[in-house]
């Protein structure tokens, strides 16, 4: 058994089935920033720190003719959820129940994966983290306030991108309400906005909560590194006679390793 | 051109399983390549051709272990006891056998019922390139 002491809850096999695929299916739309940045690992809860390959000159401690240097890392950070089931409703699954109460399951799913995209989009800056969007030295553009004025937006963004050296493909990554106003649009002629956008791009439109703002990116790799240490998983905290107290967790850095391969926008 | 690999009909077999026989098939092949570069280089007398083979040799090194190390992560019954042989000092024999009594009681954080690796993650790992 490791830290998450699963073989501790009292929890059928069934129970953690259905935990463990409702989690992963509430995990999957909202986790933006993975759809968009280079994935290393995971490593393993013991992995405590990225290797950022840079140096600090540091005092010896005694003696002459010695110089001493300090490795940089980035240590990880972790993020937790913590949410609670009613032991009756896993009961009820047990039973074979095909509508068991999981919002709290839902609702720790969303803000983790809400957090995970905030730290990697707009930074941490406590945990040591620079985010896509605030590492990068173009200036913001704008969205417009009309999504008609989105294709020349992004087109700008992708040439900024350009023209620092950095190739595509591109993706766009969209706060929730720019991407509702996308896809709801179709141009004049009746062309939709979001076919448009994806052909200037050529990539993905990446429905991405926590993101405020757009910002356009290189998927080309090599640019955007996130480090999983513990991937997202579920772990036993304690139980009573009422519920069965859970978490949804994980490890992880992220480090911004080539700033001008993004652009932001901004509404 | 072969389908070798399947035991059971193709057609009936899900998608992960077919590119589960494919990989096993790949392991297969490069530990045998790296079986025979072993004799060849065991009976040629020639360095140039030593050199040659032993880069060869070492390509297949490389395949083999990237074969296995996708076939662990998607298996995590596999991964959780090769986890407890591989790279251990001691016996090998004594590794296995407690690798294997662990993965039977669920250890690892590896729970029965549960289709996560055997970390005890949710195995959702990179989503870069899937659909929304």
């Amino acid at each position: 058994m490791n830290h998450l002491l699963r073989g501790h809850a009292p929890l059928s096999d069934s129970n953690w089935k259905l935990l463990d695929e409702e989690a992963r299916e509430r995990l999957h739309g909202p986790l933006a920033a993975r759809r968009l940045v280079d994935f290393s690992g995971p490593h393993g809860w013991e992995h405590s720190a990225t290797n950022l390959g840079r140096v600090d000159k540091v005092t010896p401690p005694n003696g002459k003719g010695v110089t001493a240097l300090r490795r940089q890392v980035l240590p990880l950070v972790e993020l937790r959820a913590d949410f609670a089931i009613s032991r009756a409703e896993l009961r009820d699954d047990d039973r074979g129940a095909v509508d068991v109460d999981l919002l709290a399951l839902d609702e720790a799913a969303r803000r983790i994966a809400l957090s995970e995209n905030v730290a990697v989009f707009h930074g941490w800056a406590k945990a040591g983290i620079g985010g896509i969007a605030e590492s990068s030295p173009i200036k913001a553009g704008k969205l417009g306030r009309n999504v008609e004025d989105y294709p020349r937006s992004v087109a700008r963004a992708v040439d900024a991108i350009r023209q620092g050296g950095v190739e595509g493909p591109f993706a766009l990554a969209l706060g929730p309400d720019e991407y509702t106003r996308v896809i709801e649009t179709a141009e004049h002629g009746g062309y939709p906005l979001f076919d448009h956008l994806a052909k200037i791009l050529d990539g993905p439109i990446v429905w991405s909560p926590g993101l405020k703002g757009a910002v356009v990116l290189s998927l080309r790799g090599g640019d955007f590194l996130f480090e999983s240490g513990q991937d997202l998983a579920i772990g036993y905290d304690s139980h009573d006679g009422e519920s069965v107290y859970l978490y949804l967790e994980e490890s992880f850095s992220f480090v911004v390793a080539t700033p001008e391969a993004a652009a932001p926008l901004k509404s | 051109m072969g389908f070798d690999q399947y035991h059971e009909p193709p057609e009936e077999l899900p998608a992960e399983t077919r590119t589960f026989a494919r990989l096993s098939a790949s392991l297969e092949e490069e530990a045998q390549a790296i079986g025979w570069y072993q004799q060849r280089l065991a009976v040629e007398p020639d360095a140039e051709a030593r050199a040659i083979m032993e880069d060869a040799q070492g390509e297949e090194f490389k395949h083999f272990s990237m074969d296995l190390e996708f076939l662990l992560r998607r298996t995590p019954r596999w991964r959780a006891i090769a986890k407890g042989v591989l790279f251990q000092d001691g016996d090998i024999v004594e590794h296995g056998e407690a690798a294997e009594a662990a993965s039977e009681e669920g250890g690892d954080g590896d729970v029965e019922g549960s289709a996560g690796p055997g970390d005890g993650s949710l195995g959702i790992g990179s989503l870069k390139g899937e659909n929304q």
